[in-house]
């Protein structure tokens, strides 16, 4: 079993994110062979013109979208993370949907059930919206790795601005 | 169909009455797309000369055979074409964003819209659903504020809006066609052929699939132009962005400044693409499907304006600025703001803007046309409260609101020497007596001054032609850089990304190949843009544009540079204006009136439209 700490996850750099939707593309083509965003499992969005970030699933320690279905269509891989959905059991009622903090959860407008990020795990290279990212904005982490990211860079800019002074 | 979506959308605006007819493969390869395919289906759906803004003027947006793929840029942009009420001919503008990905999505190749609705509407492209919904409540908006409205008012963040500001709604010939918050479809008044519909905005929502003909060569050759992005082709356009040309061109004394009084800006080092960069630039954010972004978002961190935000290229930058003697970052920022507000070509404004200067300068102005404004050059604040003149059509922003052409034949005395146009379309910030290739290359422009039509002007800025100099040859160039132009614009490629197409007719036959399916050959692929070319010819002849019409501003014939430097002097004679469009006729097959055969219409297909070049 995965636990907390080993769980990964695609993280995206608002700072690096420049609102491509390039990672829409690379998902739904590798998923679904086809281009539409609409079937895409990682989502841009864009506030104002310069607050970029493209979202998906943050495979969640005891996620709410697991609990709240009602049919238990939702499980969640012991050994991955991932969020497995038994398609049979599935009707598409959106309670998962609602019960997402991140909007990951998203209704496939064909087979009206839900579908989520699954880090690509058929894929030999791995996550296909990290690999075709231009920006580099994408990468796969651990909430560990995240956390050592947030120190680094922090300190890189404190001693940047020390430098200056 | 592969790339294709085999569908054109028919709109009537009176009524609400929509159809759909099928794109046969047939009419795809002939017509390519985007600018190819609008001029087609405005041609196939006109029979005689028309006002631009009369109800029966379709205005015709296409999309190409790579929107809504993951090729860069093709993927996201769109066409407008229409009659166009500044030059009386063709009307074409593309525009980038998120916009076109979403329309192919809806299922739609392009959107032929006819008629006048009774009251402001606003279309909703929702799949096969297609409605006109109340727009009063939007009326007077910016397009900025339309989009966020209807996004809201319809529930659904993804929508993508194309929407015009007041200036279109007030019929203003320099107005355009706003996307995505900061994406224009600005040149030749297309904001204007919309207001005359009463058609505020175009939302749209596509959830259908896009799929291409070949899917593991076409990811391929993706990964092949984002490496192309990545690499000198884009280069500028990742750093500086278009900017970057402010300085080039002002060293080589061919940035136009002060309305054509110079070819040089004194001040030009505090407006630079370095300065603007290293003190606004806070973002540099992409269109859909672009790994090369290049969209430059400024804002203004201390002082006057403080926290506008807008986008600056090197044309709103030129036009607000140096060609208006403007050397105030904050001001010429809340310029470039005001034109995304109002829904302004930035560029026309401010060409239009510094006429009104000049003309004040050379004292044709009464004191009760200028209403209290001292519009002399470098006048910060004329400038910005010029646009909101121009953009509500307020007194002497009337006058400035349909470009420069009409506001010399108000102004009168002279003023027309002044008046910086081509067909009725302002210049861009090139200056053209020095760049003399980019000269033919504006003068024969089918949609009237503009450098981005063939693109020529790199030969001339690269000293890859003798810049100076007026010569037999140039025509064949313009020719070809303009058939390569007019396929990137029917593929929807952007024309900041023209330069990873260093294959050219290979590369754009091998993209449209692998997508579409259609096997092509450069050579056809040649001969389509030929044939888009005829078709806009066809489009000006029928609108009553002639040989008389290819022609420069007058002070481009007849004000030489005076700046210091290797261009001192010079000027496009009349005499070496007609050697390069009688070279340019020929390099054509056209005839020494600028007009295709009876034979050349039939090679290319385009016999149907004999009957608008009978004359010869």
């Amino acid at each position: 079993m995965v636990t907390l700490h080993d769980r990964k996850f695609i993280s995206a750099d608002s700072d690096k994110c420049v609102g491509c939707q390039i990672c829409e593309y690379a998902c739904s083509f590798s998923h679904e062979k086809v281009f539409n965003a609409v079937k895409s499992r990682i989502r841009v969005v864009r506030a104002r013109q310069i607050k970029n970030i493209a979202v998906t699933c943050r495979k969640c320690q005891e996620p709410a979208c697991v609990a709240a279905c009602p049919r238990d269509a939702l499980s969640q891989s012991l050994e991955t993370g991932n969020i497995i959905i038994d398609k049979d059991q599935c009707n598409g009622c959106g309670w998962c949907i609602e019960a997402c903090d991140y909007g990951a959860m998203m209704m496939h407008p064909e087979t009206k059930t839900v579908y989520v990020c699954d880090l690509c795990q058929y894929k030999p290279d791995g996550p296909q919206c990290v690999k075709w990212c231009p920006e580099e904005a994408l990468t796969v982490v651990t909430s560990d790795v995240l956390a050592q990211k947030a120190r680094l860079s922090a300190i890189k800019k404190l001693f940047q601005d020390k430098d200056e002074t | 169909m592969f790339g294709y979506a085999g569908k054109i959308l028919y709109v009537d605006l009176a009524t609400g009455k929509t159809r759909t007819e099928k794109l046969s493969e047939e009419t795809a390869k002939k017509y390519v797309g985007g600018i190819g395919l609008g001029m087609h289906l405005w041609l196939s759906n006109t029979k005689t000369r028309m006002d631009a803004f009369s109800p029966e003027n379709p205005l015709v947006l296409a999309l190409g055979p790579l929107s809504g793929t993951m090729f860069p840029t093709g993927g996201n942009g769109h066409a407008f074409i229409s009659k166009s009420p500044a030059t009386g001919g063709v009307a074409e503008a593309v525009a980038h964003g998120t916009f076109g990905t979403e329309l192919k999505r809806a299922g739609y190749d392009a959107v032929v819209m006819t008629g006048k609705a009774e009251k402001p509407v606003y279309l909703f492209i929702d799949d096969d659903s297609v409605k006109l919904r109340d727009a009063s409540h939007i009326w007077g908006r910016s397009p900025g504020e339309a989009d966020d409205v209807i996004r809201d008012e319809l529930g659904d963040y993804y929508i993508r809006v194309a929407a015009i500001g007041l200036a279109g709604e007030k019929l203003s010939k320099i107005s355009g066609i706003l996307n995505d918050k900061t994406h224009v479809a600005g040149r030749t008044g297309l904001g204007a052929v919309m207001g005359s519909k009463n058609l505020k905005a175009i939302a749209v929502r596509g959830t259908c699939d896009v799929a291409v003909a070949k899917p593991a060569e076409f990811l391929d050759l993706v990964q092949e132009f984002h490496e192309r992005m990545k690499g000198p082709a884009a280069k500028k356009y990742r750093t500086l962005g278009s900017i970057e040309s402010l300085s080039i061109n002002n060293d080589l004394t061919c940035m136009p400044t002060n309305n054509y009084e110079m070819a040089h800006f004194m001040n030009a080092d505090k407006i630079s693409g370095e300065v603007l960069n290293e003190h606004f630039v806070i973002k540099i954010i992409a269109c859909n499907s672009c790994a090369m972004r290049c969209e430059h978002e400024a804002i203004i961190r201390e002082g006057a304006y403080k926290g506008t935000m807008t986008r600056l290229e090197y044309d709103n930058v030129w036009a607000l600025g140096p060609n208006c003697g403007i050397d105030q970052p904050n001001f010429i920022i809340k310029a470039a703001e005001r034109c995304y507000y109002y829904g302004l070509d930035a560029t026309s404004t401010g060409v239009a803007i510094s006429f009104l200067m000049d003309c004040h300068e050379k004292g044709l102005l009464s004191h009760e046309q200028l209403e209290g404004i001292d519009p002399h050059f470098g006048n910060a604040n004329a400038l910005v409260n010029l646009i909101e003149k121009i953009g509500k059509r307020e007194g002497i922003g009337g006058i400035l609101a349909d470009g420069v052409k009409v506001a010399a034949e108000t102004i009168g005395k002279n003023s027309a020497e002044l008046a910086q146009h081509i067909k009725g379309l302002e210049v861009t910030g090139y200056d053209l007596r020095c760049l003399k290739t980019a000269a033919l290359g504006a003068a024969v422009s089918f949609r009237g001054a503009d450098h981005t039509r063939s693109g020529v002007l790199v030969l001339d800025l690269k000293g890859i032609v003798e810049s100076l100099k007026a010569e037999v040859g140039r025509g064949k160039l313009v020719k070809e850089f303009e058939d390569v132009t007019n396929l990137l614009d029917s593929l929807m490629i952007c024309k900041n990304a023209k330069g990873t197409f260093y294959g050219e007719l290979v590369d754009i036959a091998k993209v449209y190949s692998i997508t579409t399916g259609i096997e092509v050959t450069p050579e056809e692929m040649a001969v389509a843009g030929q044939r888009i070319q005829t078709l806009a010819k066809l489009i000006n002849t029928r609108g009553g544009l002639t040989r008389e019409d290819d022609t420069l501003p007058w002070k481009v014939m007849n004000k030489p540079v005076p700046d210091d430097g290797p261009a001192k002097g010079s000027v496009v004679t009349k005499e070496e204006l007609d050697l390069l469009l009688d070279d340019y006729y020929q390099a054509r097959g056209w005839t020494k009136q600028g007009l295709p055969t009876k034979t050349q219409l039939k090679e290319l297909g385009l016999e149907a439209y004999a009957d608008i070049v009978k004359e010869d």
